[in-house]
């Protein structure tokens, strides 16, 4: 048998670095070691010895890894990105997923393949789950804000729930306006008014 | 039809001439809308470059070469039609360093030979105390804030690859590092040794061109095959960014350039900083030469500049010699294609030039056909 490939995993991010790496081990590589802190990269590079090094694209310590490539001494197999000119979706699918990847050492790229398949596709569901994230945050503050709008109105209209939801809704309608917007400036009047 | 041209930049003052292109009408004149995306890493701005997101990139002139000799991960042949920028960069130092720096010189001017002399003997002084080295940043592997130092510091007896550290980190973070204590002096563009000097955390030892009196800096790259096959959109884009740098480089215009160029979206730093450094008027070290954008003549790429860049990656062992690197290095910053959008070179305005074209501080002039012979001799 192979020996497992050891990948060395470049990412700040702790629930993102958590969801590549699961990813990397149901697919088989178990060799996986995450440098959460970039502050020295050098030194945990060369205790790993990789032979591929996965970064995000945000990441700014991108130019300062392949400043430690440069130095040949540092690191003494030659280094590759994983996907090179000559493939030119592959590096739009991998840059669409935000994620680069650096092939230490003369690797089959058979061998190594599955391995930014993994990447690309945890990656853009992480970015999935965030951008869902923000929408249920969006969500919720609206909701509260409409809470309180509600709140005001039934105070100062003697008004029940229902009918004044009904008026919030009648009035975004009129003015072609989302709920919340109407229900924000319910709160800016209020708050001028006091 | 308005034509859509799709830039990456690296917030940096050298980058205005693009920024300004776009946001103050000079493409719109052109025909052209530009659409900017800032990045953090110049290896993103290379990959997107090469991938096709970007048409064309705000980008270190020597990355630019480095990419057509296919010397870095994720190289394709590039052209750098226009050059954005001339010098900029300068050295800055911990005021630690500084002080044994000071102490070292004991009155001598700090010339950069006497400050790289200095430098080279605090390195030997630190090596047989067993202290760890010295560590300066740079931007990238291919730039020219790596040559720069290394230049300067070769002068003095140093070789930085083995008698310090040498990282490469990016702009905006370089202050920071400084601060932590994570390196004693950096090479960086403007504003971010002004800004390291504002905070008193850093001393600008030398600006960049003290070591080397014109240097290319950044420029207006695109894919070969992408300026190829959109040459008028390119020629468009050139116009625009000419008359940008144009404006950018007249008194009259610089409070409204400056109060667009500091913005969170472009460069975000305090305006007082980008005018220091576009009037190179920073401190007491007043220098029209500090950086200069490429306007009129001074946007025509040369090729005694690429073949230098060139020079360098061999000196400092990145690249390797091999018949026709040297011309293929050229040939990246031909000005053929500027000479045909704004008339030949001998009409009209001329530039004042060091006799070498380049002006080092140390070391022997330098010939473009003669790198062999340059090589041996320097310092």
């Amino acid at each position: 048998m192979e020996t497992p490939l050891r990948i060395a995993v470049v990412e700040e991010n702790p629930p993102r670095a958590e969801i590549l790496i699961a990813g990397l081990s149901e697919a088989g590589h178990t060799n996986v070691i995450h440098i959460d802190q970039t502050k020295r990269l050098l030194q945990a590079l060369y205790d790993i010895d990789p032979d591929v090094v996965i970064i995000g694209l945000e990441n700014p310590s991108r130019d300062t890894l392949e400043q430690l490539f440069q130095m040949s001494r540092v690191v003494k197999r030659p280094i590759a990105m994983f996907v090179d000119k000559s493939d030119r979706a592959a590096i739009t699918a991998a840059i669409d997923a935000g994620v680069s990847a650096y092939i230490v050492g003369g690797l089959q790229k058979e061998r190594v393949q599955s391995i930014l398949d993994v990447c690309i596709s945890r990656f853009n569901a992480t970015a999935r789950m965030q951008d869902e994230l923000e929408k249920t945050k969006t969500a919720l503050e609206e909701r509260k804000v409409i809470d309180r709008a509600k709140g005001i109105l039934m105070r100062a209209k003697g008004l029940g729930e229902e009918e004044v939801y009904r008026l919030l809704r009648k009035t975004a309608m009129n003015e072609k306006k989302k709920i919340a917007e109407i229900a924000q400036s319910v709160l800016t009047a209020a708050e001028l008014l006091r | 039809m308005t034509d859509k041209v799709t830039a990456g930049f690296i917030p940096l003052a050298d980058a205005a001439a693009l920024l300004i292109a776009a946001d103050f009408g000079f493409a719109e004149e052109e025909g052209l809308e530009i659409e900017l995306i800032r990045e953090v890493s110049w290896a993103n701005v290379r990959e997107k470059l090469s991938a096709g997101i970007f048409d064309v990139a705000h980008l270190l002139a020597p990355m630019a070469i480095a990419s057509s000799l296919d010397l870095m991960p994720g190289s394709v042949p590039l052209t750098a039609p226009y050059v954005l920028a001339i010098n900029g960069n300068a050295i800055t130092v911990s005021p630690e360093l500084l002080c044994e720096i000071m102490a070292e010189l004991s009155g001598e001017e700090p010339h950069p030979l006497a400050t790289a002399k200095a430098l080279a003997r605090i390195a030997a002084q630190r090596k047989s105390e067993g202290r760890p080295p010295l560590t300066f940043g740079s931007t990238f592997p291919f730039s020219c804030h790596t040559y720069q130092l290394r230049f300067w510091m070769a002068a003095g007896g140093l070789d930085a690859a083995e008698e310090l550290r040498l990282v490469a980190l990016p702009p905006p973070y370089m202050v920071d590092s400084l601060k932590a204590g994570d390196v004693d002096g950096f090479c960086v563009g403007a504003p971010w040794n002004f800004v390291a000097a504002e905070q008193r955390l850093g001393h600008t030892l030398h600006y960049g061109c003290e070591i080397v009196q014109q240097l290319t800096e950044k420029v207006l790259a695109a894919r070969c095959d992408w300026a190829q096959r959109y040459e008028s959109v390119l020629i468009r884009l050139m116009r625009a960014v000419s008359a940008a740098a144009a404006f950018a480089s007249r008194p009259e215009n610089w409070d409204s350039c400056f109060a667009r160029l500091s913005a969170p979206d472009r460069i975000n730093a305090g305006r007082e900083l980008i005018k220091g450094a576009l009037s190179g008027s920073f401190g007491v070290q007043a220098d029209q030469n500090f950086l200069t954008l490429g306007a009129g003549l001074r946007g025509r790429p040369n090729e005694t500049q690429a073949a230098w860049l060139y020079t360098q990656m061999l000196r400092w062992r990145q690249a390797h010699a091999r018949p026709g690197l040297a011309e293929a290095a050229q040939a990246v910053f031909s000005p053929l294609l500027f000479d045909r959008v704004f008339g030949p070179a001998d009409a009209g305005e001329t530039l004042s030039m060091p006799a070498d074209g380049l002006g080092t501080f140390a070391g022997p002039p330098f010939k473009k056909n003669r790198i062999a012979e340059y090589l041996a001799n320097a310092l």
